[in-house]
């Protein structure tokens, strides 16, 4: 191992938070994989009476729904959906920030004036308010969830970029690389771009976060796939009864908590971990 | 006199940004699948044949592309936002009817969670360490994690359901017909919760930026300057650090102004507060165009008068600030 990678894992496993962080994020990642041998039935499938409490009947540890389906497995299928969801629309978002975000950073000037502009429209707009529209005008699905996501993260992402861009093109190796005759795109992908990785992946671990946030609202709001069994959509279905049904809403909710949390605390170590001087400087 | 050409300019910026809003509404419109009058219209198969030639005639649906966004613009601008075929209603008054509800909520939570979020990273930066400062960048950390709707939902059914002590639903209680002060007593006992819920995920995230904030102010050498003179602990926080680090954190609840907006849609559908995002949630379900691309645009508007009130707040506690 380099030592730089082998600093890395040193500060990253050294971070109390980020290990729990990684514990929690690999369960459910496991989870979503081996959900069809965790629940053969289909989490559509009634199994059960209504209305069943959790731990009341055997193998029905969280309960069941208004029409008998249960919850567990409701939890384990919906996590694929999140982490579908989640890791797709934050590589859409990536995709549309770091073009936007090297190219006004590498280019400066008018271009960059003209693609800031763009990009604090975006990010003026609000938001979820957004996402719901252009999903409800594209009608709920996945693919649509994933483009309205995408499609309303990646400003914060352009303008890493573009800052880092902004401070890394006048140095010596770009100008090397210039000499030598690369063509701007070889150098904006070849040269800057691997410079500016580790604040991007520290990035994208937290909108990973905040996608798995917005698809569950989204859903919540009957905007998901409606064949797809999501947390989101569970606590939806859930609210009308939660007075006769508390578990159908908080065992989803602490679905998303948990994982969310997760990538939060992998994010942060991963921040400390890549910058140290940065992180240090912060507490 | 700098001032207010300053905010002559950010005024102008703000009417750039809802003119390009409009006309990103007018592609949304025909992004949708199916002919825009149907779209407009609402739900296929619903309107009928003549209302459907009257949308036709009037948005001049078979002539150019760039004629009918004219015509949308225009119709914008004189603030008619179209007519909502399922509530038989004009959107601009539907919207008009249910917009002081959204801005008392929104306010309320926007004021809630600036206020607490420098108290408590206040409290943590002055207390680095110790077990106060744990416990709130924990909450915060935890707050930052937890689904706003969700939230909602576990606040109504603690302190509605279990403990009894608020109400769940609604803005006033049905049918008490309270006057005065009365009135203002119930809708804010209603406000609490929805409030609360809508301010905490932001509060969680002033927290921890007031914190790290005040942590590099207190490094800086003004601060170490005015230990040695020996001014008071409390007064170096209070005046030397906090008056220096609340800056990044009205910059970005001015940013976060939209987020605020947006998540009104979660907490309105479901306390039931009858504000624009609740109408959002049945526009929504009743696939109701028109009133939902009303509503985008009037919440839009929303948070650039909110972006603009940060900017002139921030005019006034900096005065440092570059007037550009």
């Amino acid at each position: 191992m380099r030592p730089a990678t082998k600093d890395f894992w040193k500060r990253f496993l050294g971070n109390r938070g980020a290990l729990i962080g990684l514990f929690i994020l690999i369960s459910v990642v496991l989870m979503a994989i081996f959900a069809p041998l965790i629940y053969p039935k289909d989490p559509w499938a009634m199994v059960q009476r209504p209305f069943l409490p959790p731990l009341d009947a055997q193998g029905f540890w969280f309960g069941t729904d208004t029409l008998g389906r249960d919850i567990g497995a409701g939890l384990v299928y919906g996590a694929q959906v999140s982490l579908l969801v989640g890791v797709v629309s934050t590589v859409v978002a990536l995709a549309i920030g770091v073009t936007l975000g090297a190219v006004a950073g590498y280019y400066g000037g008018l271009v960059d004036d003209a693609l800031m502009r763009f990009t604090e429209f975006f990010q003026t707009i609000p938001n979820f308010a957004l996402a719901i529209v252009l999903v409800a005008i594209l009608q709920p699905s996945t693919e649509s969830v994933i483009i309205a996501i995408g499609v309303v993260s990646w400003p914060p992402v352009a303008r890493l970029v573009r800052g880092e861009f902004l401070s890394l093109r006048s140095r010596e190796f770009v100008q090397a690389a210039r000499v030598v005759g690369q063509s701007n795109g070889q150098i904006i992908f070849g040269q800057v771009l691997p410079n500016t990785l580790s604040p991007i992946i520290v990035m994208a671990s937290l909108m990973v976060a905040t996608a798995i946030l917005l698809e569950s609202a989204l859903s919540f709001l009957g905007l998901g796939d409606p064949n797809t069994m999501s947390w989101g959509y569970m606590i939806g279905a859930a609210r009308t009864v939660i007075r006769q049904a508390w578990w159908m809403s908080v065992f989803p909710g602490v679905a998303i908590l948990l994982t969310v949390l997760a990538l939060n605390l992998v994010g942060e170590g991963l921040n400390d971990a890549l910058n140290p001087r940065l992180a240090r400087k912060g507490r | 006199m700098q001032k207010l050409s300053f905010i002559i300019k950010r005024l102008f910026k703000a009417v750039v940004v809802l003119l390009a809003i409009v006309v990103l509404n007018f592609f949304l419109i025909r992004a949708a699948p199916g002919d825009p009058a149907q779209v407009m219209a609402g739900e296929a198969g619903a309107a009928d044949a003549k209302f459907i030639e009257q949308l036709q005639e009037k948005f001049g649906l078979n002539k150019p592309l760039h004629e009918q966004l004219a015509i949308y613009v225009g119709g914008i601008v004189t603030f008619d936002l179209g007519y909502s075929y399922r509530q038989e209603q004009p959107v601009a008054k539907l919207i008009m009817d249910r917009l002081p509800a959204t801005l008392l909520l929104t306010g309320t939570a926007f004021f809630i969670s600036i206020a607490l979020g420098l108290l408590f990273g206040a409290i943590a930066a002055s207390r680095v360490g110790t077990l106060a400062d744990t416990a709130v960048t924990s909450l915060a950390l935890l707050f930052y994690a937890t689904p706003l709707f969700w939230v909602a939902l576990m606040s109504i059914l603690l302190f509605s359901v279990v403990l009894g002590w608020l109400p769940a639903y609604g803005m006033v209680t049905v049918g008490a017909n309270l006057t005065g002060f009365a009135y203002v007593l119930d809708v804010a006992e209603h406000l609490v919760l929805p409030a609360l819920t809508l301010g905490l995920f932001f509060m969680a995230i002033y927290t921890r930026l007031t914190r790290s904030s005040m942590l590099e102010v207190a490094d800086m050498d003004f601060v170490k300057t005015a230990r040695a003179k020996g001014v008071h602990p409390a007064r170096i926080t209070r005046v030397h650090v906090l008056r220096n680090a609340v800056l990044p954190v009205i910059t970005l609840a001015g940013i976060q102004a939209g987020q605020i907006v947006g998540g009104a849609v979660l907490t309105e559908t479901v306390f039931a507060w009858p504000g624009i995002g609740r109408l959002m949630y049945d526009a929504l379900f009743q696939r109701d165009y028109n009133l939902l691309l009303g509503i985008f645009f009037v919440s839009s508007a929303m948070v650039l008068l909110f972006n603009l009130i940060t900017d002139v707040v921030y005019t006034f506690v900096d005065p440092r600030i570059e007037l550009k």
